[in-house]
């Protein structure tokens, strides 16, 4: 079986990042994707990522997948990694469609949407519940919705679905909204919306289709009348089938300076890192950082 | 002979603006429908689909929920 240099878990911007620079340092590997763009193709407008003043989440995804197979890339993609072995000094990563070996490994996996955990989620899912609110929002003109969550992804989902939808319902289980400010004034002053805080849902319940979900405060338990729910209560890292590889409590990969990990060979960067502040151009200078790390180890470890 | 190929999504989805360049860049015709612009669409879709997510792709009556690039091809024999 082949053995890589290196293999990358990721194609978000960290990710792509990473295999511009391998590509550059000519190094044998490949790179497995699940989903190209990360959360920066769900983005909505960027302003912030230096050299365009503005560009859409999609519009710049698109450009960092031109920039990465401008080198030949071998892509793997819609293939998701299901476990992380080393066996000496060699890695195999385990996808769900097939096993690949390599002497290092970056680990650039990214965040995903949080479940609720409550009942109804998932029988739900798609079928009025949704985690996206850019791409589903449409679909529930003149409808009455629920967001879940208080910070500024549902805000910025209030913001969307209260020009699209009849009535939203705001349900936080903080007792204010949180985000910036400048987003919670447009959402409280919006007509058409309620917040519930120190809330949180129970169940939601339907027949095909979402109908209603049941929320609980400090007082009382409540019915709602929705169609739709757009869960935004934060990120998780996708960081579950990386065993055996130190990570703090929220289930991010620690790594150092350099973005090595505790396993000699293994790198990781971006938002499946403890890396402070989560920004597309960080995940790319950390995914950077991480092939120039994952090149040097493979310059000066002696492999048997 | 081609056959006819619906892609029901939103303007600022990511899978929907992934799934009509796979299609363009595989030369497959298609007709988009904006189920943003119109509430017969959204009805359409989710009868056609039992779901509410977007994109959906109906190739002659056989519908794929997602961008599901492995039942796309299989389907559109690619």
């Amino acid at each position: 079986m082949q053995i890589y240099d290196l293999v990358i878990i990721g194609a978000g911007p960290a990710g792509i990042t990473a295999s511009v620079y391998a590509a550059r340092k000519k190094l044998n590997f490949l790179v497995i994707s699940l989903d190209i763009g990360g959360q920066a193709a769900w983005s909505g407008d960027i302003e912030n990522y230096t050299g365009y003043q503005f560009i859409t989440g999609p519009e710049l995804a698109q450009k960092f997948q031109e920039h990465m197979l401008k080198y030949d890339t071998l892509l793997k993609d819609s293939e998701e990694v299901l476990k992380l072995n080393k066996t000496g000094d060699i890695f195999s990563v385990k996808t769900n469609k097939a096993v690949y070996q390599s002497r290092s490994v970056i680990i650039a996996s990214g965040k995903k949407s949080k479940a609720l955990g409550v009942s109804g989620e998932e029988e739900f899912k798609n079928r009025g519940l949704t985690y996206c609110a850019t791409c589903d929002g449409p679909l529930f003109a003149a409808k009455s919705v629920a967001v879940i969550g208080g910070g500024n992804s549902a805000l910025d989902a209030a913001l969307q679905l209260i020009k699209i939808a009849k009535q939203v319902y705001i349900i936080n289980n903080a007792s204010s909204l949180g985000g910036d400010e400048i987003m919670r004034q447009k959402v409280e002053a919006a007509e058409n919306v309620v917040i519930f805080n120190n809330s949180r849902v129970l169940s939601v319940i339907g027949d095909k289709f979402v109908n209603k979900i049941k929320i609980q405060d400090n007082i009382e338990v409540k019915d709602l009348d929705v169609q739709g729910v757009f869960v935004e209560i934060g990120l998780v890292p996708n960081s579950g089938f990386a065993t055996g590889v130190e990570k703090n409590s929220l289930g991010e990969i620690k790594v150092n300076l350099r973005n090595e990990t505790n396993i000699p060979g293994l790198f990781a960067a971006g938002d499946v890192t403890d890396v402070p502040e989560k920004q597309i151009i960080i995940a790319a200078g950390e995914g950077s950082k991480a092939a120039l790390s994952a090149s040097r180890y493979l310059l000066t470890s002696r492999f048997h | 002979m081609a056959k006819s190929v619906k892609v029901y999504s939103t303007p600022a989805c990511p899978w929907c603006i992934r799934l009509k360049q796979f299609l363009k860049e595989n030369n497959i015709e298609f007709q988009n429908i904006d189920v943003s612009s119109d509430q017969q669409s959204v009805d359409e879709l989710m009868q056609k689909s039992g779901q509410m997510g977007v994109p959906v792709l109906d190739i002659e009556g056989q519908i794929i929920v997602g961008f599901d690039r492995d039942r796309i091809k299989s389907v559109l024999g690619l």
